[in-house]
C-alpha cells in the first residue's frame, strides 16, 4: 500500500512511519508547515521539521513539508480568536484535525496517487460486521487521543492509519529507541502549537483581540471582582477574578462578553444534567440512547442518553447536526466551544460542540 | 527511483561546471594556505585568490580591488545595504521584488520598497517619486529570481544620479550573471552580488562588488581580509571554482543563452498549448526575460501538489521561494506584480541552465500535462 506518513518530529509518528515501512508499505513522510509564528511547544518549528527528515533520512523514505499555514490560518487560528471574541473557549486541535489533516492533507495525499494517510495519534480503527469503520480508544488509556478525532466520517477513517494506536507509550519509545530513533526520548507535545507558554493565551489573544476589562458580579448583580479581559474568562474558573479570600468557593457561571460581565456563583449553579451539541459529527449514523460522554481531551466517559435533534441538516454528514445529551448524574457544566465526544464501550459514534 | 531526471531548478542552484571542479581540486589535495600568510605556503593561496579576482573583475569591468569575496550572494547583499546603511545612514530604498536577502537587510534599516509593473519590472515613476535627497541607498537586482524578468538598471541609475546624486546604486545580479552582458548592464551600480553556484561554481562563496569610493562599513570584523571590508580566512578552493565556472560561464554565454532560449520557448509554447488557461508570467514588453527562467501559473492545481507529482516522475522544479523548512510560500514577488492569490496558487518555476539538453524539455513536456490533467481531476 502507498501510504503518506504525517511527520510532527515527535515519536509517535517517528514510529508509526517505522512500523509502515517494516510492513513493506511504500512510504512517504510529510511534515506539515501549519505555523509560522512563535511556537515554543508546537508541531512544525524548523527543528520539529529537522526531526521527521532525519527520522525519515534514517528509515530510507523521502521526506517533503506541506505548507497549509493559509488554511490553518483561516480555519484554526481565525475561528479560535473569533471564539473568543464572543466567549467561547474552543479546541483548535480538534478543528486542526477536522480541516488540516484528515482533509486538506488527505485530499491532497490521494490527489497525488496515496492510498492512504497515518498519522501518529493514539487511537485505533476498528471494522464492524457490516463493514463500517469506527474509531476505538487507543490501547494506552493515559494517551488516549480518540477524543480528538471524532470529527473523522466513514470516507476519512476508511483512508486513515493509526499504527501506534494499539501499543502503549512506553512500547512506542521503546520501540523508537530500539531502532535508535532520534526522536525516543523527545517530550510529548501537549499545548496549543501556536501559542508559547511564555505568552500564553492571554499574550497571544491580547495581540489579535481588543481585550476588554470586566466586572465580576454575583448573584444580586452586585460587582465582587473584576478581570482585566472578559475574552479569557472560561465558565467554571475559579481563580483569577479579583475575588477577596474567605467564603465558600465561588465560580464563573457565566460570561457575557458584550456586556463585559461575569458572574459568579457557588459550584451549584454550575451543576447541569444537559447540554446541546452543535456541528454533530456521527461516525456511521445518528445514534440515540445510552452513550459515555466525555467533555474534555482527557478524562473518563460520563453515563449519559443522547438524543439527536434534527435542527440543521447538511453540515456534513448526513443526519441531524445536532444533539441533546442527558447525563445520568448531573456535573460541571461544560464550556461553550468544548467538544464532547459519544462513545459506546470504546468506540467514538459522534461528537459536537457544547453551545452556550 | 524515476528512470529519467530533468533537473529545471537552475535558478536554485547549478551542477559544478568540470572547470571549477578541477580549479578547486587541487586546493582540496595537496596544495593548501592562508593567503594572509607570509611565506611560499601562503603565496600561492594568495596568487590564487588574486588570480581569482582578476576574474571577476573581468567579468564586472571594474578593478581588481573592488572585488571583496564573501560567503555567497546573501552576504554580498546583506554587506551592501546594511554596509552602506552603517557607513552613511539615511533612507534605503528596494524594488518590491527584491530576494529576501536584499528585502531582510533594507527592512532592518527602516527601509522602503519601490512597485514593480504587471510584469515583474520596476516603476521608473515610483521609483523617482520616492527618491530624494535623504535617501544614501538604492537597491534594485538586475533579473528576478522567481520570474526571470529583467530590470532596467541602466535608466534606474540614470534616475537615482539625477534625483539623489549622494545615493549608491546597489544591484543583485546573482541571477543575471549566467545570463547577461554585466559590464553593460551594472555600469551605473555601485555595488554589484555575485554567486558562484548560480553560474556553474561551488556553493559558499561570492563576491561583492564595490567601486571606489562607496561609502561602506565592515559587517564582520576581525583580521582585515578584503580591504578590511569582510574579515575572514579566504575560502580559496571555493573562489578558485568560482573563478573558473564564471570563465567557463563568459566563453560559451551568448551560445549557450540562444541554446537555452531556444529550449525554454519549446517549453513554453508546450505547455502552454497542452495545458489550457496556462499563463506564463511576466511575458511581454520590458527589457524582456532570463533566457533560462520559465514562470507559469497553472490553471486549478496547488503547486506543492504538483511539484510532488513533478519530483515522483524525475522533473525537479521549484514554485515559489522555500523557507528553511523547505516548506513552500506564498511568493511576495507575485503579490507584487499583482497576480491574483488564486492564480499564484498553481505557480511553476521551470529554470533551464548550462546543462539541460533537449531530452529535459521532452520529459518536462511528457510529465508536466498529465500531472496537472491528475490533480484537477482530483479537484473536480
Amino acid at each position: 500500500m502507498k501510504v503518506l506518513v504525517a511527520m510532527s518530529g515527535g515519536v509517535d509518528s517517528s514510529v508509526a512511519a517505522a512500523r509502515l515501512v517494516a510492513a513493506e508499505n511504500d512510504v512517504v513522510g510529510v511534515t506539515m508547515k501549519l505555523w509560522g509564528g512563535e511556537s515554543d511547544t508546537g508541531c512544525c518549528s524548523v527543528s520539529d521539521v529537522d526531526d521527521a527528515r532525519r527520522v525519515a533520512q534514517q528509515l530510507g523514505i523521502d521526506h517533503h513539508v506541506w505548507n497549509f499555514g493559509d488554511d490553518f490560518e483561516s480555519r484554526v487560528v481565525g475561528p479560535y480568536v473569533e471564539a473568543h471574541r464572543h466567549g467561547a473557549t474552543p479546541n483548535p486541535c480538534i478543528e486542526c484535525n477536522r480541516h488540516l489533516k484528515f482533509d486538506r492533507l488527505l485530499r491532497r495525499a490521494l490527489a497525488v496517487g496515496f492510498d492512504a494517510v497515518a498519522t501518529g495519534h493514539h487511537a485505533r480503527i476498528v471494522e464492524r460486521p457490516d463493514g463500517t469503520r469506527r474509531l476505538a480508544r487507543g490501547a494506552d488509556a493515559a494517551k488516549d487521543q480518540s477524543y480528538v478525532l471524532y470529527v473523522l466520517g466513514q470516507a476519512e477513517l476508511a483512508r486513515t492509519l493509526l499504527p501506534v494506536g494499539a501499543m502503549t507509550k512506553d512500547e512506542v519509545r521503546a520501540e523508537a529507541g530500539a531502532l535508535g530513533l532520534r526522536t525516543a526520548d523527545k517530550p510529548d507535545s501537549q499545548d496549543v502549537c501556536f501559542i508559547t507558554s511564555t505568552a500564553g493565551r492571554g499574550g497571544f489573544l491580547g495581540r489579535r483581540l481588543d481585550l476588554h476589562a470586566g466586572r465580576v458580579v454575583d448573584g444580586d448583580g452586585r460587582q465582587v471582582g473584576s478581570v482585566a479581559a472578559v475574552e479569557l474568562v472560561t465558565v467554571g474558573q475559579r481563580r483569577g477574578l479579583g475575588l477577596p479570600g474567605g467564603g465558600s468557593p465561588r465560580y464563573a457561571v457565566d460570561v457575557d462578553v458584550a456586556a463585559a460581565i461575569v458572574r459568579v456563583g457557588p459550584e451549584s449553579e454550575l451543576q447541569r444534567d444537559t447540554v446541546v451539541l452543535e456541528r454533530m459529527v456521527w461516525a456511521d449514523g445518528p445514534v440515540e440512547g445510552r452513550v459515555g460522554a466525555q467533555c474534555a481531551a482527557h478524562g473518563a466517559a460520563r453515563p449519559a442518553a443522547v438524543t439527536p435533534t434534527s435542527a440543521r441538516p447538511g453540515l456534513g454528514d448526513a443526519g441531524p447536526a445536532s444533539a441533546v445529551v442527558r447525563f445520568d448524574r448531573p456535573g460541571r457544566r461544560v464550556a461553550p466551544g468544548q467538544s464532547v465526544v459519544l462513545y459506546q464501550g470504546d468506540e467514538v459514534v459522534g461528537g459536537g460542540i457544547a453551545g452556550g | 527511483m524515476p528512470e529519467q531526471l530533468a533537473y529545471l531548478d537552475h535558478a536554485a542552484t547549478t551542477p559544478l561546471r568540470p572547470e571549477a571542479r578541477a580549479a578547486m581540486l587541487s586546493w582540496l589535495g595537496e596544495r593548501f594556505g592562508n593567503p594572509s600568510g607570509a611565506h611560499r605556503v601562503a603565496r600561492t593561496a594568495r596568487q590564487a585568490v588574486d588570480e581569482a579576482r582578476d576574474a571577476v573583475a573581468e567579468a564586472v569591468a571594474c578593478q581588481p580591488g573592488d572585488v571583496v569575496f564573501t560567503s555567497g550572494g546573501t552576504e554580498a547583499d546583506n554587506l551592501a545595504v546594511r554596509g552602506v546603511h552603517a557607513a552613511r545612514p539615511g533612507q534605503v530604498l528596494c524594488s518590491a521584488i527584491e530576494h529576501d536577502a536584499v528585502l531582510g537587510p533594507v527592512a532592518s534599516v527602516g527601509g522602503d520598497t519601490v512597485p514593480v509593473d504587471e510584469r515583474g519590472v520596476i516603476d521608473l515613476d515610483a521609483l523617482a517619486g520616492a527618491l530624494a535627497p535623504g535617501v544614501t541607498l538604492v537597491s534594485v537586482m538586475a533579473a528576478n529570481n522567481e520570474v526571470g524578468t529583467v530590470q532596467p538598471l541602466p535608466e534606474v541609475a540614470e534616475v537615482v544620479r539625477h534625483l539623489a546624486p549622494a545615493a549608491a546604486l546597489h544591484t543583485d545580479a546573482v541571477q543575471a550573471a549566467p545570463w547577461l552582458d554585466l559590464p553593460g548592464l551594472v555600469a551605473g551600480a555601485d555595488l554589484v552580488s555575485l554567486s558562484s553556484h548560480k553560474l556553474g561554481g561551488p556553493q559558499g562563496v561570492g563576491a561583492l562588488v564595490v567601486r571606489r569610493g562607496t561609502p561602506l562599513r565592515a559587517q564582520a570584523l576581525g583580521g582585515g581580509q578584503e580591504r578590511e571590508l569582510r574579515s575572514g580566512t579566504h575560502n580559496v578552493a571555493g573562489i578558485a571554482g568560482f573563478a573558473a565556472a564564471l570563465r567557463a560561464t563568459l566563453a560559451t554565454r551568448d551560445e549557450t543563452a540562444a541554446r537555452v532560449r531556444g529550449m525554454r520557448d519549446r517549453l513554453a509554447r508546450g505547455l502552454v498549448a497542452a495545458v489550457p488557461g496556462t499563463v506564463v508570467t511576466g511575458a511581454g514588453g520590458g527589457p524582456g526575460r532570463l533566457p533560462g527562467c520559465l514562470h507559469l501559473c497553472l490553471p486549478r492545481v496547488e503547486s506543492e501538489a504538483l511539484l510532488y507529482l513533478l519530483d515522483e516522475a524525475g522533473v525537479c522544479a521549484s514554485a515559489a521561494s522555500a523557507c528553511a523548512s523547505g516548506a513552500q510560500q506564498a511568493s511576495h514577488v507575485l503579490a507584487a506584480m499583482g497576480v491574483p492569490a488564486e492564480r499564484s496558487r498553481g505557480a511553476l518555476r521551470l529554470s533551464l541552465g548550462w546543462t539541460t539538453t533537449e531530452a529535459d524539455v521532452d520529459h518536462a513536456l511528457a510529465t508536466i500535462p498529465a500531472a496537472v490533467a491528475r490533480l484537477q481531476a482530483a479537484a473536480a
